[in-house]
């Protein structure tokens, strides 16, 4: 299935929902719209990855660039995720460890809303 | 024992028709449905890998894929890379993860890797025979037929 990339404005955070697969091939358009929307000025970005079916190693680099990208901008990011198979991804490379995620919009929303600093998230 | 073939260009584009045909075969082998989630990701970890090394190293020789049933589901992905390439291929630490000094392709071969070891119990990462290159070898159980 094709990589879908949808932006729309929660608040003040900027909330982009992924459908499809995110891979050696369709990440670069991920790490493209990512960097668009650092550069225009989003700084609370949430990724929803509910509707993605397949991630590999090539789309965990670029959400780890963007959440790097967001630090050193004084920004948030948090990712939304509650399919299992996708966060024994999280888990196996221990990515978990450095990505609040979140199962639900709602949640990620009004975690960084609330802590605006490290604070891990509960979800 | 059935054998399936798969040799393609060293492009991303291709490593999506790896991972179907590699599934496809896997399913037909006998491999349980609920590891073929893990089956398609492994796939596609090994063949990115083999994509990534081809064009670091500006090799035009096509990637390998074969997928062989017998007792087990066998899937071997074959780069023409130099040997060193997969030296110090390892499972990077957390507090690593998102160290500004990491780069990106360096964060992605070391979760590629972490991906691998971490979906498949039975994995081989070799010399080839002859020549130039790696063989990432992978196997599976099979339901008896």
């Amino acid at each position: 299935m094709e990589l879908s990339l949808t932006t729309r404005t929660v608040g003040e955070h900027t909330v982009l929902d992924v459908g499809g697969e995110v891979d050696v091939y369709t990440a670069p358009r991920l790490r493209e719209r990512l960097v668009e929307l650092v550069d225009g000025g989003s700084r609370h970005v949430v990724v929803d990855l509910a509707r993605v079916d397949f991630l590999d190693s090539t789309g965990l680099g670029v959400l780890v660039g963007a959440l790097k990208r967001l630090r050193a901008a004084n920004g948030t990011f948090g990712l939304v995720c509650a399919k299992e198979p996708l966060l024994k991804i999280f888990r196996i490379t221990a990515l978990d460890q450095v990505f609040p995620i979140y199962s639900s919009v709602e949640a990620a929303i009004s975690t960084s809303s609330g802590e605006r600093d490290d604070n891990p998230p509960t979800a | 024992m059935a054998t399936v073939r798969l040799s393609f260009s060293p492009a991303p584009v291709h490593v999506r028709t790896a991972r179907l045909v590699g599934v496809a075969v896997a399913r037909r082998a006998g491999v349980a449905e609920e590891l073929l989630d893990e089956v398609r990701l492994a796939i596609g970890e090994a063949c990115t890998r083999a994509v990534a090394l081809h064009n670091q190293y500006r090799i035009p020789d096509l990637v390998m894929v074969e997928m062989s049933d017998s007792d087990s589901y066998m899937v071997r992905v074959i780069d023409r890379a130099p040997i060193e390439a997969s030296i110090g291929l390892t499972k990077l630490p957390p507090d690593e993860l998102a160290a500004e000094s990491l780069t990106d392709e360096a964060l992605t071969t070391g979760v590629g890797f972490a991906l691998l070891a971490g979906f498949v119990d039975d994995l081989q990462v070799r010399p080839v025979d002859e020549g130039a290159g790696t063989e990432v070898r992978m196997v599976w159980p099979v339901h008896r037929r």
